[in-house]
């Protein structure tokens, strides 16, 4: 054996080492789901499933009890989706259109604009729940599956045209008065220059947004009203209703079922997602 | 009117910065208008102005009869090709050639009868189902002269379209650009800071600097009579020889000396530099003006370089270092004694202060 090989065994034994150390959580959340609740009393945490059994995640999703009610997560991840889908939908497609008009059709104090947008980037998620629960109120929203749709778009926009305006200023300007010449117009431009040339960013923007929104405990708690509680609600309180036995089995199917959304988004659409954050440096 | 009129265009941005300061230009239907100059001289956005994509501060630009200086880019029936080209990256050729027709809602069949007439003329018929990004430089270049040329405009504009291109290719292109331009008897207005394209290309030159036109003119004025010092040395290469001299008045009328040296002048310019106001001028010699020859201005030979038709000889003599054009291959060395002739209708006399021309 060569010096290289050995190296090289080194580096993976090192990698392989580190790979598993991270899966072992993972690993203890699979099987546990699918024990049974004799083998969880036994204690053997990181032994495998004897006599593997889909009983946790069919109650964790339709029958667990979740306070006074005991429908499972099903009710909560319908939530979710239906607040969820329309909410990344919308902040994405108003991040590009400011990402856009910041970049392409700048005016007078776009920049300074911008530049209080970026506080929304980094503003605490605690600030605004007073101020917004307030407003909320205002337009009669409070308590709704609307409202807390409107939170996550408006919390989503500063994030969303951040992305999509350093994106688009890396888009040349000659293009965009190329197609002036040619006579298309703001839309037109968006739509069939600018739009088509965003699949990265696009890409990149909806994993963000959808992971965000998604797993978003706080404005789902203080802005949901009863029937519209999203699942990291659901999931709470699922884990926190106290039974005479602690099920651990259910409440790791009911937590692998709040996490496949966002893990199936990123494996589906994770390679752009790697390629759209480096679009910038990179010329393609 | 012309095909062109540019009336006392002044651009100021934030009120401080006079990128444009009073800029005149008229060009008749079918020729070529140069816009040349350093940068940072304004004929970019002198170029953006006339292209709609950029609004004068006060003066007005008319394309025919019709005043266009308000009007949106897309109504003002012209075409521009850009530096970087600028093709839509997500589109074929065929589709970036046609979109300009497909805005303005011109029926599928004329369109594509527009695309392959342009193709035919550009010889990019195999390249219409490809992406841009899939195109060497020039042939990108010929088909951001085919979407411009779709729509056979009024106007086409050319902002430093060889820039981006290899120097041989850009040799090519510039001769099709010129065949096309005779082919086509488009009005043309071209940006660019390559005086050989400029001298080339142009039925007529504007030189700009800081803002301001220098001179307008055919390239055979600009090259033979600068209006300016500036013209002069900008125009040309290698530049033309500027030697600082001095009137002096003696018996015999007046004498123009540099360093102790009489130099030649007409008597055109003699008089005129006896009008002059000032007594210190600058006397220009373009390189290919200068001679060698058995006598005149002695000097010795500081520099050959050989281009192969061609040879530049730089020789220092008392009135200072002068660079000589002489064809073919120099027989002679670094060092060697020579002497310099030329004719005094060849040079030109510029104000020193002013670096305007005197005669």
């Amino acid at each position: 054996m060569n010096r290289l090989n050995f190296h090289r065994l080194i580096l993976w034994t090192m990698l392989l080492l580190f790979a598993a150390w991270f899966l072992v959580p993972l690993y203890v959340m699979l099987t546990t789901s699918l024990k049974d609740a004799e083998q969880l009393r036994a204690g053997n945490l990181l032994s495998l499933p004897t006599d593997p059994t889909l009983d946790a995640w069919f109650k964790a999703w339709s029958s667990a009890c979740t306070g006074v009610q005991c429908e499972g997560l099903k009710p909560f991840f319908w939530n979710s989706v239906l607040m969820v889908v329309p909410a990344v939908l919308a902040s994405t497609l108003i991040g590009s259109l400011n990402g856009y008009v910041l970049s392409k059709w700048k005016f007078r104090g776009s920049e300074t604009l911008f530049a209080f947008m970026l506080f929304g980037v980094f503003m605490p998620m605690q600030v605004v729940l007073l101020p917004m629960s307030q407003v909320l109120g205002w337009l009669g929203v409070a308590s709704s599956v609307w409202g807390l749709m409107l939170v996550h778009v408006v919390a989503g926009i500063p994030s969303t045209t951040l992305f999509f305006r350093n994106y688009y200023i890396g888009l040349p300007d000659e293009l965009i008065k190329a197609a002036q010449l040619d006579g298309a117009g703001f839309w037109m431009i968006f739509r069939r220059i600018v739009l088509p040339l965003s699949l990265p960013i696009l890409v990149v923007t909806l994993i963000w947004q959808f992971t965000n929104i998604w797993n978003d405990f706080l404005y789902g708690v203080v802005f949901s009203g009863a029937d519209s509680k999203p699942i990291t609600v659901g999931l709470n309180n699922l884990a926190n209703t106290s039974s005479a036995v602690k099920e651990y089995n259910v409440d790791m199917a009911a937590a692998l079922i709040a996490a496949l959304p966002t893990l199936f988004v990123y494996v589906v659409a994770g390679k752009y997602f790697v390629r759209g954050l480096t679009a910038g440096a990179v010329k393609g | 009117m012309g095909a062109l009129a540019i009336r006392n265009i002044h651009k100021t941005y934030n009120d401080t910065v006079h990128i444009l300061k009073g800029i005149d230009l008229e060009i008749e239907a079918g020729e070529f208008l140069i816009l040349v100059g350093p940068s940072g001289c304004g004929k970019s956005t002198l170029l953006s102005m006339i292209a709609g994509l950029d609004h004068p501060s006060s003066g007005s630009i008319h394309i025919g009869e019709r005043d266009v200086t308000n009007l949106p880019s897309k109504d003002r029936d012209i075409a521009m090709v850009f530096q970087s080209y600028a093709l839509y990256p997500n589109m074929t050729v065929a589709q970036n050639i046609a979109f300009g027709l497909e805005i303005r809602k011109v029926p599928k069949a004329e369109r594509q009868a527009a695309v392959d007439r342009v193709a035919a003329m550009l010889q990019i018929g195999h390249l219409l189902d490809r992406k841009p990004g899939q195109l060497s430089g020039g042939q990108r270049q010929r088909v951001a002269m085919g979407r411009a040329l779709a729509r056979d405009p009024k106007l086409f504009l050319f902002d430093e379209p060889l820039s981006n291109l290899d120097a041989k290719l850009r040799v090519e292109m510039r001769a099709e650009i010129k065949l096309l331009h005779q082919r086509t008897k488009t009005t043309t207005v071209y940006v660019t800071h390559d005086q050989v394209e400029a001298m080339t290309l142009g039925d007529r030159i504007a030189v700009m600097k800081d803002g301001l036109v220098q001179q307008f003119g055919t390239p055979n004025d600009i090259y033979n009579h600068p209006a300016n010092r500036f013209v002069a040395e900008f125009i040309g290469s290698p530049a033309m020889n500027m030697v600082d001299a001095q009137r002096s008045t003696t018996s015999a009328g007046v004498a123009l000396t540099a360093h102790g040296v009489a130099l030649a002048v007409t008597d055109a310019q003699r008089a005129a530099m006896q009008a002059h106001g000032s007594a210190d001028l600058v006397y220009g010699l373009r390189p290919e003006s200068i001679g060698f020859a058995d006598q005149g201005l002695p000097g010795t030979l500081c520099m050959i370089e050989p281009t192969g038709p061609e040879t530049y000889a730089t020789v220092d003599t008392q009135a200072g270092k002068l660079t000589a054009r002489v064809p073919g291959v120099l027989q002679a060395a670094v060092g060697d004694a020579v002497h310099l002739q030329w004719q005094a209708e060849q040079s030109h006399l510029f104000d020193r202060a002013s670096g305007v021309r005197v005669g």
